[in-house]
């Protein structure tokens, strides 16, 4: 692994590279994502990157209406909302993420507990605008 | 780790307490606000105090800087209110940055250091647009993380909902219920942002359609007003626009003293008991269960054992309703209720000004107002009001125990205070 750095600089660029990476405390073996360079749970400086495999199930979400400024400039709107949510990855960890393939106009029929594989993205970041983490409903 | 019980090193008593107006106020800067409350809260104390007494002075404040293009708002509220040169302190830990004020404040007069403390909170929020509003909020939660992938404060208690949707049942109808409840406190109290019921609301409607001329709705009640989407509509699904608190302007302030001092100011002082405070990972996925907020458990545990009182003891209570799922969890959390019990409690109107564990008499942060920073002490004021028998038509009687709970964003911070009239 070329990054050094267990940064959210490198968490995306490794996305952007369709790998999603956390990182393990050489110690105590517990498992972050995102990537964190201490561990927090047995003080550990050691930690080592982890490559997840990017199949969870859904803990939580939200159809959004009123977005934040910047995905009301994506073009979404109360009329073409998105969704995020809380994903739970197989391997433990949990990490929010845009949720693609659900039917937003029937946010009831979107149930947690259902599967979900991370989508990576098509092309890599431009002008400093970070691809955001994104799963699809299977 | 040896676990010491804690306590606090003397007794630290209110004297006073003050509110100013809330709502969105067009013409009204923080500072015009923050002297508001003051003078209020100066006229709350029974046997009056010069105000040169007061020693130091500590301030919630989420973000002027975003909000007014100010910060360093402390020492600039106590110019405003002639309390310089005394050291000024603005705490910020988002919407529980007043709540953390209150604890400083005590921590400082229970040392020693002080006798006589400001503690206070404001926020002037309506200058921007609902657009600027929103991000400035979300920056409460994980930029890099939450943020990223379209986070909105509604948005983020939506998940909270959602998963305690799917442990528990809760429905939709049950949260609206809570804001039918919070909307009726605030109609008695002339200081909320909204003063009205939601019946108030949907009759003034009704009103306005028939005077325009325009076809009349077909609500019957207020739970059919809140069912139409066209007045009550998603903000971020399952939270709409009657589960959000207001965007608020406000301050508040109390004056907290030394134990031994305050019936030199007041016959009724009340003794603050208990103080607890807890934090949590930022992201709500950097938690185990978002069905409840571990920080609130943890700080209300603190707090219970100081206080050396139990849940059950507890006879109002003011609690964190950003939203109405936040007051699900609060009165769960707290212990009023067991865990998923919360909407049903509410339902029954077991949390109702007459039921038997009152909680948000103020309006709650749904009706009174949600001026972010001020509204920890904004809850003092109401126990303040309700204890010394002073909250008017929606006065509580008897109540000699009450406590305030404040989370700060989606439950990374929160802090919790148990107050006793002797």
């Amino acid at each position: 692994m070329e990054e050094k750095e267990f940064t959210a600089a490198s968490f995306y660029r490794f996305l952007d590279r369709k790998k999603l990476m956390g990182s393990k405390c050489k110690e105590c073996g517990t498992l972050f994502l995102p990537p964190r360079p201490f561990c927090g749970q047995c003080s550990g400086n050691e930690v080592e990157w982890f490559q997840f495999s990017g199949r969870g199930k859904l803990v939580s979400f939200s159809v959004v209406r009123v977005g934040t400024t910047s995905y009301e400039e994506k073009g979404y709107s109360r009329d073409n909302p998105y969704c995020w949510g809380v994903v739970q990855l197989d391997e433990g960890p949990r990490i929010s993420a845009l949720l693609l393939g659900a039917n937003l106009s029937r946010p009831d029929s979107i149930k947690t507990g259902q599967p979900l594989k991370v989508v990576f993205p098509d092309k890599p970041e431009e002008g400093g605008e970070r691809n955001p983490v994104t799963f699809r409903v299977q | 780790m040896v676990q010491r019980r804690k306590r606090l090193a003397r007794g630290v008593a209110v004297i006073g307490a003050g509110i100013s107006h809330f709502g969105a106020f067009k013409d009204k800067d923080s500072r015009d606000l923050f002297v508001e409350a003051f003078q209020s809260t100066l006229e709350t104390v029974q046997k009056g105090i010069d105000p040169k007494e007061i020693e130091a002075i500590y301030v919630g404040n989420l973000s002027s800087d975003c909000f007014e293009g100010q910060a360093h708002i402390a020492p600039l509220m106590a110019e405003w209110v002639g309390l310089n040169p005394r050291p000024a302190t603005r705490t910020e830990d988002a919407c529980a940055s007043s709540g953390v004020a209150l604890r400083e404040g005590i921590i400082a007069v229970a040392s020693g250091l002080y006798d006589i403390v400001l503690v206070s909170g404001v926020e002037v929020m309506n200058k921007l647009t609902t657009a600027r509003v929103t991000d400035i909020l979300a920056a409460a939660a994980d930029a890099l993380y939450e943020v990223s992938v379209g986070a909105t404060f509604p948005s983020l208690y939506a998940q909270i909902a959602t998963a305690h949707m799917a442990k528990y049942g809760t429905t939709e109808e049950q949260l609206m219920k809570i804001a039918i409840k919070n909307h009726n406190n605030g109609a008695l109290n002339p200081k909320a942002h909204f003063n009205a019921s939601i019946r108030d609301i949907m009759n003034s409607r009704l009103a306005k359609a028939k005077e325009r001329g325009q076809p009349i709705p077909s609500w019957t009640d207020q739970m059919e007003f809140l069912k139409d989407p066209s007045v009550n509509p998603i903000v971020a699904w399952p939270m709409k626009l009657f589960d959000c608190s207001p965007i608020t302007d406000g301050a508040a302030s109390t004056i907290l003293v030394s134990e031994e001092i305050a019936r030199n100011f007041t016959d009724t002082p009340i003794h603050i008991i208990g103080t607890g405070q807890a934090s949590d990972a930022q992201a709500l996925h950097g938690r185990k269960d978002i069905t409840s907020l571990n920080a609130a458990k943890l700080a209300a545990e603190q707090a219970y054992e100081m206080a050396g009182v139990t849940p059950e003891d507890i006879q109002l209570a003011e609690v964190h309703d950003c939203f109405t799922i936040a007051e699900v969890l609060a009165t769960e959390d707290l212990g009023f209720f067991k865990p998923g019990d919360g909407p049903r409690a509410a339902e029954e109107g077991r949390t109702a000004r007459d039921g038997k564990k009152p909680v948000n008499t103020s309006g709650g942060l749904k009706a009174k107002g949600h001026p972010v920073g001020a509204t920890g002490v904004g809850q003092v004021v109401e126990i303040w009001e309700q204890m010394s028998g002073h909250a008017g038509p929606r006065q509580v009687p008897g109540v000699n125990l009450a406590l305030a709970h404040n989370v700060g964003a989606s439950g990374s911070t929160v802090v919790v205070h148990i107050f006793e009239r002797r």
